[in-house]
């Protein structure tokens, strides 16, 4: 593990859009959390959502894969489109979309089931392998995408949650890898894991770029400094500064970024 | 942030305070704490004091009643009395009635104690017998018409003033003002019981058989009102746990949060504390008078007992699910699964243990629930009904063990009260069998994290 570990940071060439969001409000009953917010997201990037408690990055992230519908005062406005499809339209059922945009969670939160069945089911559910062998095919690619298959690969059958919190956090991401999404949200990924956890996960992240877009929500400006090309400051409900990670962290444009990136507010 | 620095700066000198000793406050509050734990203990210790006297009462209430006193006696069966005409044809037999086994029974009673210096007139000494004695005889004979011309030996019921004293319930003295049995017959069942001939033996005929008369109890038994009660709790088990597991699962995961669904779970909360002869009424008048159901059946004591079950079980069963934590939810849901993938595939496992005990806690209740069941009729005197199907066990008449029991309870003979506590231990011995389901239920589902 390199400890120094640093993602690439200059983008080679300017990606596509994958997520685009325009004139996005939220508002859960009275309280109105996310303020008029329009990002382009870029596809095989990872873009960080930072700022202070309660700023709604969280929110803004569960929009992009409509988890706030489950939230019954939870009331979305505005247009989100993934590669042009407004996600918010009438005809998209949001199971459709979660198993094309997957997410990981800020507690690791594995089935109680074993390691196979947390990684086998959302195949499953989707019909995505046609017998036995197959799926045993996904759940190994899942696993090793996940960086956890040396780990695991002779304990398939053990629980899932009987793995330490980093590896748990490992199989989420593993098992949401395992649908083949095309876009990655991440709320918080790491909060609950210890530095070498943390370190393993942020590693991962940076290999995932490869193949998705990767969403991830932090509080740790440091974590978003090694993982991303993108990052987004979030305020009161407003998306505040939204650009290149290095212009966002050494030479932000909003005094807002500036005080909180320097610790002034937060 | 940094306003913490800046407060009121501390007295330049402090007294040191020794944590040695105890101060004031401490000393209070541990008293406090002391005092609150010696309380908790004396509940625990009366509830324990409680329960171990009951236990001990239904106990010695309730045991004699699983066994019987039996006298044995050599019956001769001659032809002339039971088959005049000699052609064994069970018409004939049949015009033979019990009383025409009287006889016989006394006749065989005064040989057998021909010995045994009595006063005790003849004609009389058949008051040690159970009035079923006749019919065991009778029964006999018809069953098996070759014994005619022989000489039978049948195990008798002893009556219950008899039983009762060998088993102590009955002194003396009693008889004084007693019709039944004088302190003569007790003597010449001191000399029985010397001989051997009088013996007590554990009474299937009370796990097993039906009630009898208010004059015979010791031919009363639970059986059939078991077998009601199964056939009511097969109904409820039946009926309550899809629609309350049903009903829990649409209001808690899918039903929406407005003003409608408030006033029903609202409305189920009250209905769990609606008194059980409430529902009563309402089984009465909705599945008798409105069906037209048939009266006293087990499956209109089963649906009255649904109706006050299912809230029950819709509540423990929302509270189950509530118990769910919500990251399994969006775990499903991340992954693509519908709502009702995820309720079923993860949240209801997760709930089962939950769901299982509050349904067992339910049927448990509906068990040993009485008031409704005096209402729509369940507590039909059933001398002998044994359902013959199925569905003849569904819709024939019968009774309920917690009916039965307050039936016993309620009449005359002291013997019978012996039977309502042995009716208790009986149902006591079910709740704990349900419980013990219960429980090995929940750790079965448990074990698969």
């Amino acid at each position: 593990m390199d400890d120094f570990f640093q993602a690439e940071r200059a983008l080679s060439t300017m990606q596509d859009t994958k997520i685009s969001a325009r004139n996005v409000d939220v508002r859960y009953g009275d309280t109105h959390a996310i303020k008029d917010v329009s990002v382009e997201i870029a596809d095989k990037t990872v873009t960080a959502f930072i700022g202070p408690s309660g700023c709604g990055k969280s929110t803004f992230l569960r929009c992009i894969n409509r988890m706030n519908d489950t939230i019954s005062i939870a009331k979305v406005t505005g247009h989100i489109d993934i590669d042009g499809e407004d996600i918010y339209d009438s005809r998209v059922d949001p199971v459709q979309l979660r198993a094309k945009v997957g997410m990981v969670f800020q507690k690791p939160n594995p089935f109680p089931k074993s390691i196979y069945d947390n990684v086998a089911y959302g195949p499953k559910i989707h019909g995505l392998a046609k017998n036995k062998a197959e799926l045993d095919d996904i759940v190994e690619k899942a696993l090793r995408r996940g960086a956890i298959w040396d780990e695991v690969k002779d304990r398939l059958q053990a629980p899932g949650t009987g793995l330490s919190g980093g590896q748990q956090q490992r199989l989420c991401i593993a098992r949401a890898v395992a649908t083949e999404p095309e876009v990655l949200l991440m709320d918080e990924p790491c909060s609950a894991l210890d530095p070498i956890a943390t370190a393993q996960v942020e590693e991962l992240i940076d290999e995932l770029r490869q193949n998705y877009s990767v969403v991830i929500v932090t509080h740790s400006m440091q974590q978003a400094a090694r993982v991303s090309q993108k990052t987004a400051f979030f305020h009161l409900g407003h998306m505040v500064e939204f650009d290149e990670t290095d212009k966002i962290f050494t030479n932000p444009q909003d005094s807002r970024t500036e005080s909180y990136i320097s610790g002034r507010i937060g | 942030m940094t306003d913490a620095t800046q407060g009121a700066p501390f007295p330049a000198s402090r007294p040191t305070r020794s944590i040695l000793s105890e101060d004031a406050r401490t000393r209070k509050r541990n008293a406090a704490e002391r005092r609150f734990k010696m309380y908790g203990m004396a509940a625990l210790g009366v509830g324990i004091v409680f329960l171990v006297l009951l236990l001990t009462t239904i106990v010695r209430n309730g045991i004699p009643a699983f066994t019987q006193t039996f006298i044995v006696l050599e019956v001769p069966l001659p032809e002339a009395t039971l088959d005049p005409n000699g052609e064994r044809l069970e018409a004939d037999l049949k015009k033979v009635s019990t009383f025409g086994y009287n006889p016989l029974i006394e006749q065989a009673l005064i040989e057998a104690t021909a010995d045994i210096p009595t006063e005790i007139e003849d004609g009389d000494l058949d008051k040690i017998l159970s009035a079923s004695a006749g019919a065991i005889l009778r029964n006999t004979v018809i069953a098996d018409p070759s014994v005619i011309g022989t000489l039978q030996e049948f195990e008798l019921l002893a009556s219950s003033r008899v039983d009762g004293y060998l088993k102590g319930r009955v002194e003396r003295a009693d008889l004084a003002r007693d019709n039944n049995l004088d302190a003569a017959h007790l003597d010449l069942i001191d000399v029985m019981v010397e001989r051997g001939d009088v013996e007590r033996r554990f009474n299937w005929q009370f796990v097993l058989g039906s009630d009898a008369s208010e004059s015979r109890p010791e031919q009363a038994g639970i059986g059939v009102s078991m077998i009601g009660s199964f056939f009511m709790m097969l109904v409820v088990l039946g009926l309550s746990l899809p629609i309350g597991v049903a009903a829990s699962i649409y209001l808690e995961e899918f039903a929406p949060q407005n003003r409608l669904t408030d006033i029903i779970e609202v409305n189920i909360s009250n209905l769990a504390a609606v008194p059980s002869i409430v529902f009563g009424i309402l089984g009465l008048a909705a599945f008798i008078q409105f069906a037209h159901l048939p009266q006293s059946a087990p499956l209109v004591g089963g649906l009255t007992l649904t109706l006050m079950t299912l809230p029950t079980i819709v509540i423990s069963t929302r509270a189950a699910l509530k118990s769910v934590p919500p990251s399994i939810r969006d775990a499903a849901l991340g992954v693509g699964a519908s709502k009702m993938q995820s309720v079923f595939h993860h949240v209801l496992p997760l709930a089962m243990p939950g769901i299982l005990t509050g349904t067992i806690i339910g049927l448990a209740q509906a068990l040993g629930e009485t008031a409704p069941l005096l209402l729509i009729g369940m507590v039909g005197f059933i001398a002998s009904n044994y359902p013959d199907g199925v569905a003849e066990g569904f819709l024939s008449p019968n009774s309920a063990m917690p009916a039965q029991i307050y039936e016993w309870a309620k009449r005359a003979d002291p013997a019978y009260y012996e039977r309502a506590w042995g009716g208790i231990i009986v149902l006591l011995l079910f709740l704990l069998t349900m419980n013990l389901i219960a429980v090995l239920l929940r750790r079965r589902f448990e074990r698969r994290w």
